[in-house]
């Protein structure tokens, strides 16, 4: 059987690609699928403590996080079409408004 | 070492490399690819783990809803490979992942501190049908679970308000 700490490990090293991936892509998109990226590694933790602990919580919190990532990727994705109309590019160095 | 264990250090292998690998491709298509890839390795982890319900969630909402809109939204403002978005070597770029880093060194840190000494739980293996998902569910958490449907509700307005609106000419 597989010991707990190694799922925590493999959601950890996929937690930082996905933060790497935010902190240094500059394409819009690709940004917003690390943020996938991260909220997944996060899923599999939850259901990795679940799984062991022998609680159901997690797994209903993890279906609840999933909802709210579909809403989330609804929301985000018309805003990249709303910034694409207006800029024409998916860019954030080139999206510098409310840059300070 | 048991057959369990090998097959998990496998999976674990290709989600890694496919992690990496979404971040680093030019084409944010092939990017999404890696990333569906990705998802379905981690339903299975979640097959590993029990969680029946969760697995087909996962790989019906993530890998196929969310990911054909990421790719509709790829495909529908025509991004290609832009010289401008090429991934090279600055010092913003370096720091940001030195910082990735230091952030791997600390999870890892607490992650070998912590020592699991019991395995899988006796209830786990009942536990993630849909069955008991849903006796759960509709039990203790019919509130929150209502309340997702106005999240939802939500986001499906201010999807089309925000991609319906006009350039302003």
């Amino acid at each position: 059987m597989v010991p707990l700490g190694y799922y925590i490990g493999l959601s950890a090293i996929l937690f930082t690609i996905g933060v790497v991936g935010v902190l240094t892509l500059r394409n819009a998109i690709v940004i917003f699928m690390s943020v996938e990226l991260m909220l997944n590694s996060v899923n599999l933790a939850l259901i990795a403590f679940s799984a062991y602990s022998g609680n159901p919580a997690g797994e209903i919190l993890v279906f609840f996080s999933i909802a709210v990532a579909a809403a989330e990727s609804a929301v985000g994705l018309a805003i990249i079409i709303a910034l694409f109309r207006n800029k024409l590019t998916v860019n954030i160095d080139e999206v510098n408004v409310l840059k300070w | 070492m048991n057959l369990e264990l090998i097959v998990f250090l496998i999976l674990a292998a290709a989600a890694i490399v496919s992690a990496v690998l979404m971040i680093t491709r030019k084409n944010p298509v092939t990017s999404a690819l890696y990333l569906v890839f990705n998802f379905f390795i981690i339903a299975v982890l979640y097959l590993f783990l029990r969680a029946q319900f969760i697995a087909v969630i996962q790989i019906t909402v993530y890998a196929g809803a969310i990911m054909v809109l990421f790719l509709f939204v790829i495909m529908l403002l025509n991004l290609g490979e832009d010289k401008l978005l090429k991934w090279k070597l600055n010092s913003k770029r370096t720091i940001a992942s030195l910082l990735g880093l230091l952030l791997l060194a600390e999870i890892a840190y607490y992650v070998m501190n912590f020592t699991s000494t019991s395995g899988m739980s006796p209830q786990s293996e009942s536990m993630g049908t849909v069955e008991s998902i849903g006796r759960v569910l509709y039990a203790s958490y019919l509130f929150p679970f209502e309340i997702t449907s106005i999240l939802l509700l939500a986001a499906l307005v201010g999807a089309i308000f925000l991609a319906k609106r006009k350039l302003e000419q």
